[in-house]
């Protein structure tokens, strides 16, 4: 019997590609023979945008891209401005930066993990997850007054101290999600289903893996060694004791169980981090950079003509151009910022790792059945927003 | 300093010709090479000298100068946990440079994106077409001369504008 290749449109509205991503299948009966990703429905322009903004305008720019992780974004972002001024921020501002940096690795890691499973099947632990999730979430309008549009951190330090009763929750957080984190694996890392959609599934090896780019759990989960948090250290995360779990087989079941290693290190983290946090100021001593403190502001002329210079001129950057990547929960989250000595970045460049790891999905899928394309999705946890910018 | 970083004493021993600039800036290092030169540039890195990983590829838009572009790669290495910054230039008149796809894989979509948002040719890429942009969309939209708020727009000029 002759065969015939059928060509299908999955997505963008298939729920597993989040509404803004097609991908053309090639199917031999049903095994995927070419994958042809259409991306870009959600390109807004950013990197232009931020080409006609001041730096402190360019941040809010930031947390738009990976909704998910919006405060992974705030960091990179001001650290690399930082590093261009050569701005040192006090260590209080270094410690909140990195808990929050750490809840938002958490609230990440807990929406992956709610539609992994949900795409595959398991709905319980999508509606634990998300429960949990909004834990985080509370804590995130405690300090930023928003839920996702965090815009939290700022050029030299943080828009706001920590508020009152933050640090009791954050440590509630501390003692009750390890507890969670058994129940998810109480439902799936035993559960035959699960395993055997997961196990041998999207295998892609080191080699390909450095070769595709691929960086973050992806990369770790192919059992290479290698966290930006730990081998190229930034905002103080040298000062911290954690394990980087790495996989062996290469597969999206490895690729889980990095993530949920990284959730159980990142509740260590957060607790190191709630022990070293002492009283002191959250914004370096940068007058010409950093916005007056907000009682200066209503209460003297000095301080209202100094936000508004701020506000409305912003600060020039001495010229030069820096790369300054951190470790986002879907990898090597970088910002290449070149400057012209002006108040405006000349060019902003956003790595976006999950751009690079979507360009692996056909080697990861290729020869599989369809049913596992959703399963390759998931294990990759891209967010659209970041790719299209 | 920049004479004595590693990938740059190695670059200037073998690749002098081809080295036009190297420089430190805030820690970082940058080599500038000769657009001819960049696969050679790239391939000794990764194989010699194990910056293995191809982090980023992009472009930057010179509007005025000459050369107009600079084509940027970011190196990892992984094993010896260091970076360098590659450039390469590239003029208007001979918009184009070898396509870096050959060496990484990484550099495919990479690549397609500088194609899509500069108007860069890379050439024997093996799938160049527009990524981001719809495939018959008119203009590169990260060049300095391609009006923020659209075509056939007047250029932003600030928020009062």
């Amino acid at each position: 019997m002759a065969s015939e290749i059928m060509t299908l449109n999955m997505g963008p509205q298939h729920p597993s590609t989040h509404g803004v991503l097609r991908l053309v299948v090639e199917l031999d009966g049903e095994v995927i023979q070419k994958i042809t990703p259409h991306i870009g429905y959600l390109h807004r322009g950013i990197e232009k945008l931020a080409e006609h903004r001041t730096y402190h305008q360019t941040l809010p720019l930031t947390d738009r891209m990976d909704y998910l992780a919006p405060m992974h974004n705030n960091l990179g972002y001001v650290l690399a401005v930082e590093k261009l001024l050569g701005l040192d921020v006090p260590e209080r501002a270094k410690l909140v930066r990195i808990i929050m940096a750490e809840l938002t690795r958490l609230k990440s890691h807990l929406v992956w993990i709610a539609c992994h499973a949900l795409d595959i099947g398991a709905m319980t632990v999508f509606l634990y997850a998300f429960r949990e999730r909004e834990l985080v979430m509370d804590l995130y309008e405690m300090v930023s007054g928003a839920r996702m549009t965090s815009n939290y951190f700022r050029v030299g330090g943080l828009s706001r101290d920590l508020p009152a009763g933050f640090e009791q929750k954050v440590q509630e957080i501390v003692d009750t999600f390890p507890g969670h984190f058994d129940t998810y694996e109480g439902l799936l890392t035993k559960n035959t289903i699960w395993l055997q959609r997961t196990i041998g599934n999207g295998v892609i090896s080191a080699e390909d893996a450095i070769d595709f780019g691929i960086s973050g759990p992806a990369l770790r989960g192919s059992g290479v060694d290698f966290d930006l948090r730990r081998d190229l250290p930034y905002s103080g995360y040298e000062d911290f004791d954690f394990k980087v779990p790495v996989g062996e087989n290469c597969d999206t079941f490895d690729r889980y169980k990095v993530r949920l290693v990284e959730m159980r290190e990142a509740v260590k983290i957060i607790d190191q981090a709630l022990k070293k946090l002492k009283p002191g100021p959250i914004l370096a001593d940068a007058p010409q950079v950093c916005y007056p403190p907000k009682e200066s502001v209503y209460n003297s002329i000095e301080g209202l003509i100094h936000h508004f210079k701020i506000a409305s001129e912003g600060f020039p950057v001495p010229e030069g151009e820096v790369y300054m990547a951190v470790e986002n929960p879907k990898g090597e989250l970088g910002y290449y910022i070149v400057s012209d000595g002006g108040n405006m970045p000349y060019r902003m460049r956003v790595r976006p790792p999950s751009f690079v790891n979507l360009g692996a999905i056909e080697k990861m899928a290729k020869g599989s059945m369809l049913a596992d394309l959703v399963a390759v999705i998931g294990t990759l946890d891209i967010v659209l927003g970041e790719i299209d910018r | 300093m920049a004479e004595n970083n590693r990938a740059v004493v190695k670059l200037k021993e073998r690749f002098a010709d081809a080295l036009l600039e190297y420089k430190e800036h805030r820690g970082e290092v940058t080599v500038t090479v000769k657009k001819e030169s960049i696969l050679e540039v790239l391939k000794y890195l990764r194989d010699d000298l194990r910056y293995n990983f191809l982090s980023d590829v992009t472009a930057v838009d010179y509007l005025g100068q000459e050369p107009r572009f600079m084509v940027v790669y970011h190196l990892l290495s992984i094993p010896n946990k260091d970076r360098v910054r590659v450039k390469a230039p590239v003029t208007e008149a001979d918009c184009s440079i070898d396509s870096a796809a050959v060496l990484w894989n990484s550099a495919n979509w990479l690549e397609r994106e500088a194609y899509d948002l500069f108007g860069i040719n890379f050439k024997n890429h093996p799938n160049l077409v527009r990524i981001l942009m719809t495939d018959d969309w008119v203009g590169h939209p990260l060049r300095k001369d391609y009006p923020l708020q659209g075509p056939d727009r007047e250029p932003y000029k600030g928020r009062l504008s």
